[in-house]
């Protein structure tokens, strides 16, 4: 029954982006493959704080890592698109376990430095190997609309849906694990640990797990970025990125998946909007690039004191008594004076 | 072996700014268990104040003056805006902070522009020599080291010999306890933050004339000075200095013989081998795990 809702849903929301596709110009088709793209990954990384409590300021990393397995695979091997991203996301997801495993041990802002060391450190590797990665320059990935779309189809378009349609099934499929034995693990172990490792729950392999799923999220959303911009580069991949990520799951509210859509429509198209903004009201070039970073910072510090549960969290709380009263999920947990 | 002396004492000299930012966030950790991810947007923000400054007045030391004072000023309003998020969902502060961060740097591009201006040194930067052979050290680095130290050392005092430094640590041991004792804790918060600010303003000083100054040129200074804090243990302000030490020393080591892609990557390596023996850092404390 819930499987056929989020289904129904994603089929809703799916018509959507195809008749916006449609109707909208080109660049509107790549803020549309973008949002999907952030989409996947903040999903990801909602699921792994929100659910599983842990925390990764390093995404990126997991983003890099798919969006090279993308460029080298398709450059490489005349493997089908769908063939494609799957690799790249179960080799990110690969990666994931090993840091899984290796950060077992570590907490909170622990956890968080090795992460935020770890997309630091990654994309240094492309420049050590120029030969594999292609340094500075980075590899171009090479996508063209398949033929039965006709030769007119827009290739911004075919980004746009490719980018879409993985970031609905991964949607689907990480509201179905939610709503599973292993999502009311994560809640468990995160909620109280002990009480879960009492109650028979594995917490080591729980916690590894989630990051296994988080980070081939995140290496989906990679490869999906590499074929958005033709273009894989370690300047694709800095710390702004992996904080994006961060900022957008938290935004919309950590551990729900419209929480995950809103946070990346927020950190896609406020930026571009303020631009658009300040160069319409005749700013000089300096000012015009900078306010909208200063407004950026503004509303993420708005945000986050005027709705503490994130975007989903206010919309719940309006809305609320309408369907599905839950309580926000930090609400349940035990405030533990320091 | 020269070459080792020298990769050495520019990595103590190194070191030690990483554990300016190290300390600045730990004294924030300390009272209010938050990270603060603005400290480097903090830092640089005042490193332009002393620039301006500098500028105008043609003396290095009013400058100086000036941007510790504007990182005092500074750390206390970022209190003022984390606080609200407090006892909130603990990531929130941890936005707020990443916000504060966007912000600084969008203002000081506004104010200051993009591009990367030259940041005197203190003091001379030509190398020093001891009897004819060259230490691979300035006497601008050695005043490096010596800032940190002296401020570390400065602040050890403070919270050790000072009622209000009793008062801090009360504050970071058990907030209700004080608050029933009597201490402004709103006011130790504060305070905290301040004296951040002060310790972000003097890495930004000290770092700024060797990377040169523009709204991000503080970035991959703080991921650094945020990795020596993990590595010390976030508790313990000795272990930051401890941290940064180790830090810019295997940086400089890494950066010298085997060339400078390398150098995040040995971050990263140092990191993990530290917190794979010590899951709390070198000098932080073992015990207590949240349930």
């Amino acid at each position: 029954m819930t499987l056929l809702r989020h289904l129904a849903v994603a089929i809703v929301v799916a018509a959507i982006v195809v008749v916006l596709s449609i109707t909208l110009n080109q660049f509107r088709d790549f803020q549309i493959a973008e949002v999907a793209v952030y989409v996947t990954a903040v999903a990801g990384l909602s699921v792994l704080i929100g659910l599983s409590g842990q925390i990764s300021i390093g995404h990126g990393a997991f983003m890099a890592i798919g969006a090279y397995a993308t460029a080298l695979l398709l450059m490489h091997l005349a493997w089908p698109l769908a063939g494609v991203l799957a690799a790249s996301a179960a080799i990110a997801a690969v990666a994931g376990l090993v840091l899984g495993v290796a950060a077992a041990r570590l907490r909170g802002p622990y956890l968080a430095g090795v992460t935020l060391m770890l997309a630091v450190a990654l994309p240094a590797l492309a420049f050590r190997y120029p030969g594999v990665f292609g340094g500075d320059q980075g590899l171009s990935v090479n996508i063209n609309t398949p033929a039965f779309l006709g030769s007119t189809f827009p290739l911004t378009r075919w980004q746009a849906w490719v980018a879409s349609a993985a970031a609905l099934i991964t949607l689907v499929l990480l509201a179905n694990l939610a709503r599973s034995r292993v999502g009311r693990s994560w809640r468990a172990v995160r909620d109280n640990e002990i009480a879960a490792a009492l109650s028979g729950l594995n917490v080591a392999r729980l916690r590894v797990l989630a990051f296994v799923i988080s980070a081939a999220c995140a290496g989906l959303a990679g490869g999906l970025l590499g074929i958005t911009t033709t273009l894989v580069s370690p300047g694709s991949f800095t710390i702004t990125l992996s904080i994006a990520l961060l900022t957008g799951a938290v935004l919309g509210g950590l551990g729900t998946l419209p929480g995950a859509v809103w946070g990346s429509l927020v950190i896609v198209l406020v930026p571009t909007y303020v631009t658009d903004v300040a160069t319409s009201h005749g700013q000089t070039t300096t000012v015009a690039a900078n306010i909208p970073v200063a407004a950026y910072g503004v509303v993420l510090i708005a945000v986050m004191l005027l709705f503490p549960d994130g975007i989903q969290g206010a919309l719940r709380r309006l809305f609320g008594s309408a369907y599905n009263v839950r309580k926000p999920a930090y609400n349940a947990r035990k405030k533990v004076p320091e | 072996m020269q070459e080792f002396l020298d990769f050495t004492l520019g990595g103590i000299s190194f070191g030690m700014i990483y554990a300016a930012i190290g300390l600045s966030l730990v004294l924030i950790w300390r009272a209010t268990r938050v990270l603060n991810y603005a400290q480097g947007g903090m830092a640089m923000f005042t490193a332009y104040v002393a620039l301006m400054v500098i500028n105008h007045t043609g003396n290095y030391w009013a400058g100086f003056v000036c941007a510790l004072a504007a990182g005092v000023v500074l750390g206390a309003v970022c209190e003022r805006v984390v606080r609200p998020s407090q006892g909130k969902p603990p990531m929130n502060a941890v936005i707020v902070t990443i916000g504060l961060l966007i912000l600084l740097e969008g203002l000081a591009g506004i104010f200051y522009g993009g591009q990367f201006r030259s940041f005197p040194p203190a003091f001379s930067e030509v190398g020093l020599k001891v009897g004819g052979t060259p230490l691979g050290v300035s006497r601008n680095d050695v005043f490096v080291a010596v800032a940190v130290l002296a401020g570390a050392l400065a602040l050890a005092v403070l919270f050790r010999y000072t009622p209000a430094g009793l008062r801090l640590r009360a504050t970071a041991f058990s907030p209700a306890v004080s608050r029933l004792l009597g201490i402004r804790v709103g006011r130790m918060l504060t305070l905290g933050w301040a004296l951040a600010g002060l310790f972000g303003a003097l890495a930004g000083v000290l770092v700024s004339p060797s990377t040169f100054l523009y709204p991000n040129s503080m970035d991959s200074i703080f991921v650094l000075g945020f990795t020596a804090a993990v590595i010390g243990g976030l508790d313990s302000p000795l272990g930051a200095v401890l941290g940064g030490l180790v830090l810019g020393v295997v940086l400089n080591y890494a950066g010298g013989y085997l060339g400078s892609s390398l150098v995040p990557v040995f971050g990263l390596a140092a990191l993990a081998l530290v917190l794979l023996l010590r899951p709390s850092g070198l000098l932080g404390a073992t015990t207590s795990r949240q349930v």
